[in-house]
């Protein structure tokens, strides 16, 4: 391992991504993921490749588009009220089948909202975002290393199953400095005979599309790939347990909130709470089998988020109304302490707590 | 003896096109272009939305199909990984002129290497006759069932004269294909702008004035007559910028 | 053992700089760290605050809510953290801009004043490499002769002028009386 260096969340990822092979990344300025943009400007045009500063973050995402139909890894990143715009795009990445990283330093919303860190987007990254029956492959790093590494994953499972991979961070992940180690992952290459680089370089003809005017076409292209979706399920889903072997109240929390949380956990234990902790690594797929095998052992769930309460509706879809779901979350920016937590914790031990 | 034959830059598909629709003409001139330059094997192509919409079906070569109005930005991307490559967009007016202005004026701005075929028809003709961003002053459509009222949705959008003023276009000519004339001189800026491609010289955008017969409620003849009474009146054809020649 | 810090003042006055000195040189000796800035319009003239964590273990939370060293360059500062401090926490303020006293007797309290230090010993910009270097002699979370080391890592070799500035402004409010 090579020695750790300090590095911010939103540099170590576009580092990963050039370390990835990534050539091609088309982006447009919004606070609080900047630092990925001015970080390509000014390593891609020294290692051959291409940073484009797009006039907006639609023609960012289309741009993606074209380079990744071409066969290339390409990328852009923005912050919530970007990543709306960009929403067609990667319902048309989704629709042709196109491989490509999308990252997401969320802040809070809705509207233009504010700057500060946020995961009011969990909804719009797990749920679609854009129309049409699909899904994202969806990463949540919870610190620096994983901003990095979750990078060349995020490539790697894009190429793997074509479809579009998007990293849900958000303002803390993006700003911290944390150490890193910056060696690089396995960088996976798959097939790409399908991408349109001219008819001189593969057999026939090929066309990246997502329209058909017949349903049963549309129908059975959908269901083809939701039979990938089926497998990404089963193969590719991503956790962090916390001091879950004895836990009797169990914390769903991600990202920052994590982070924060498992504070929580550490000075509940000192109190005498059983408490543990399950991180989703991917929010989709959401470790559900995990959550759901939790519910067995554990009195109750308490989903910490920074929003009004999204994932909570996947715990409890995921445990299946097995045991109690509790929900504690702050807004708009605003970052829980670990006490808010442990209060949080401690109403649910008393029987105080609103069931979500 | 001169033998006509169907030009390799076209797949056998049978066009959708209505019938007396010049888009038939437009493709094949794209085509024969790029057959004619020997590139159709390292050429791309980015179909649009509007009744183009399915011409990944006729060009023979690797096609994308891009969502509405944002095909010269995908050509952005395609070029940009493969500039060895020949990229051009074909797209409709309401396509290039109202939902996806910006990608045109920035693809323009910033002299992007691609080829954008730009074909005005001054009616949107996918959805049944609505206003285009270049239906004229007083011309009825679904949309505009009184007459095109400028006081209140304003004047069509000339697109040449527009990105004649952006300093990164190199290349901007407006033809129609109406008649023989016009399309031999057609058939030679569309070549043109693909040879500018090839030469490194950057943006070239051909329009072509166009017909609609079924949403202009003419027969195809009348249409003809209509596009050189009303349209080239409104939208002269001509070269309106060429750089490469300026700097000569 | 877990130190965490807060360093906050005006934008403009190197608290985030300052911040970075600490997680770096926790890093070099083999410490866990973590750095988390104030961002946005604050950057601009508004105030300014980083949190850092210097720990043995692993780190949770990156957010210092609850300081154990706060570290304030101006009087917002002081008085928006000074009641969230730790108890047996250190409170090291700048007291040329600062000076208000608070009624705490469970804390460390510190005043140095190295603004007006930095000006007299032509060390203009540099009060938070001053107040720096006593945070680090109150609190002996990291020793001078690390901060010392690290910064010449952290600065340029070509800007070795201000190297020398740095470290004269940390040996400045190190040996403070």
């Amino acid at each position: 391992m090579s020695e750790k260096v300090l590095m911010k969340g939103n540099e170590a990822l576009a580092e990963a991504a050039i370390m990835a092979g990534c050539r091609h990344y088309f982006g447009y300025p919004i606070t609080p993921q900047t630092e990925v943009a001015a970080y390509m400007a000014k390593r891609m045009p020294k290692i051959g490749g291409t940073f484009l500063q797009a006039e907006s973050e639609i023609a960012a995402i289309n741009m993606v588009i074209g380079a990744a139909s071409s066969g290339v890894r390409a990328m852009t990143s923005s912050s919530s009220p970007g990543i709306s715009l960009k929403s067609e795009g990667i319902s048309y990445l989704a629709g042709c089948e196109l491989p490509a990283l999308i990252v997401n330093v969320q802040r809070g919303g809705p509207g233009l909202g504010g700057i500060q860190p946020s995961q009011s987007d969990y909804f719009q990254a797990t749920k679609g975002g854009g129309h049409g029956d699909y899904h994202l492959i969806v990463l949540a790093p919870a610190s620096v290393q994983e901003m990095f590494d979750m990078t060349f994953k995020g490539f790697n499972l894009a190429d793997k199953y074509r479809v579009p991979a998007m990293i849900l961070a958000d303002g803390t992940m993006g700003q911290m400095m944390e150490p890193v180690s910056l060696d690089a992952n396995a960088v996976e290459t798959y097939d790409k005979s399908w991408a349109t680089v001219g008819t001189g370089k593969h057999d026939g003809r090929n066309i990246i599309n997502s329209l058909s005017l017949s349903p049963a076409q549309l129908e059975e292209w959908n269901i083809s790939r939701y039979e990938r979706y089926a497998e990404i399920e089963k193969d590719e889903v991503m956790y962090e347990e916390f001091m879950m072997d004895d836990a009797e109240i169990c914390v769903v929390a991600f990202g920052i909130a994590a982070r924060v949380s498992k504070n929580a956990v550490v000075a509940a234990r000192k109190q005498g709470l059983k408490v543990g902790m399950i991180r989703p690594i991917t929010l989709w797929p959401f470790p559900k089998d995990v959550i759901n095998k939790a519910a067995d052992k554990v009195k109750a769930f308490l989903s910490v988020e920074l929003n009004m309460g999204q994932m909570a509706d996947d715990v409890k879809l995921a445990e299946n109304c097995k045991k109690p779901v509790y929900f504690y979350g702050r807004t708009g920016g605003v970052i829980m302490s670990p006490d808010e937590v442990l209060s949080a914790l401690n109403k649910i031990e008393k029987g105080e707590a609103k069931q979500w | 003896m001169v033998v006509f034959e169907k030009t390799k830059g076209l797949t056998d598909a049978p066009l959708h096109y209505c019938p007396g629709c010049t888009h038939g003409i437009i493709h094949r001139l794209v085509a024969e272009s790029l057959a004619e330059l020997g590139v159709l094997d390292k050429t791309v192509g980015v179909a649009s939305v509007g009744c183009s919409v399915f011409s990944y079906n006729y060009f023979n070569c690797d096609m994308i199909q891009a969502a509405h109005g944002r095909a010269p930005a995908v050509a952005t991307g395609a070029k940009r990984a493969h500039p060895e490559n020949v990229v051009f967009t074909y797209q409709g007016d309401g396509d290039l002129a109202a939902i996806g202005t910006a990608e045109t004026v920035h693809a323009a701005a910033r002299n992007e290497n691609i080829t954008v075929i730009f074909v005005n028809n001054a009616i949107y003709g996918m959805t049944g006759g609505q206003m285009a961003p270049t239906t004229l002053p007083n011309q009825v459509t679904q949309t505009s069932p009184y007459g095109r009222d400028v006081t209140v949705v304003g004047y069509p959008v000339k697109v040449c004269e527009m990105l004649s003023q952006v300093t990164g276009a190199s290349y901007l000519e407006r033809v129609a294909v109406n008649n023989v004339k016009n399309i031999r001189a057609a058939k030679k800026a569309i070549k043109h702008a693909f040879e500018n491609q090839i030469a490194g010289k950057g943006f070239s955008l051909i329009e072509v004035l166009s017909t609609c017969p079924t949403n202009w409620g003419l027969s195809p003849k009348e249409a003809l007559k209509w596009l050189d009474e009303n349209m080239e009146t409104y939208y002269p054809l001509g070269v309106y910028k060429d750089k490469y020649k300026e700097e000569k | 053992m877990t130190t965490k810090i807060l360093i906050a003042g005006f934008g403009g006055q190197g608290i985030l700089f300052a911040g970075k000195a600490l997680a770096y040189t926790g890093l070099k000796c083999g410490k866990e760290v973590s750095w988390l800035p104030s961002y946005g319009p604050e950057m601009r003239g508004g105030t300014a605050n980083c949190s850092v964590t210097i720990s043995d273990d692993p780190i949770g939370s990156p957010i210092v809510d609850k300081p154990d060293v706060l570290v304030a360059m101006n009087l917002p500062s002081l008085e928006k953290y000074y009641n969230e401090t730790e108890p047996k926490g250190y409170i090291i303020y700048d007291s040329s801009l600062i000076t208000k006293q608070g009624a705490r007797d469970d804390v460390i309290t510190v005043g140095i004043p190295a603004t007006k230090l930095a000006s007299d010993n032509g060390l203009d910009g540099l009060a938070n490499m001053i107040i720096l270097g006593r945070t680090i002699k109150e609190t002996n979370v990291l020793t001078i002769e690390q901060i010392k080391s690290s910064l010449s890592q952290m600065v340029p070799a070509k800007k070795a002028e201000l190297l020398e500035k740095n470290i004269k402004a940390i040996e400045l409010g190190y040996n403070y009386r």
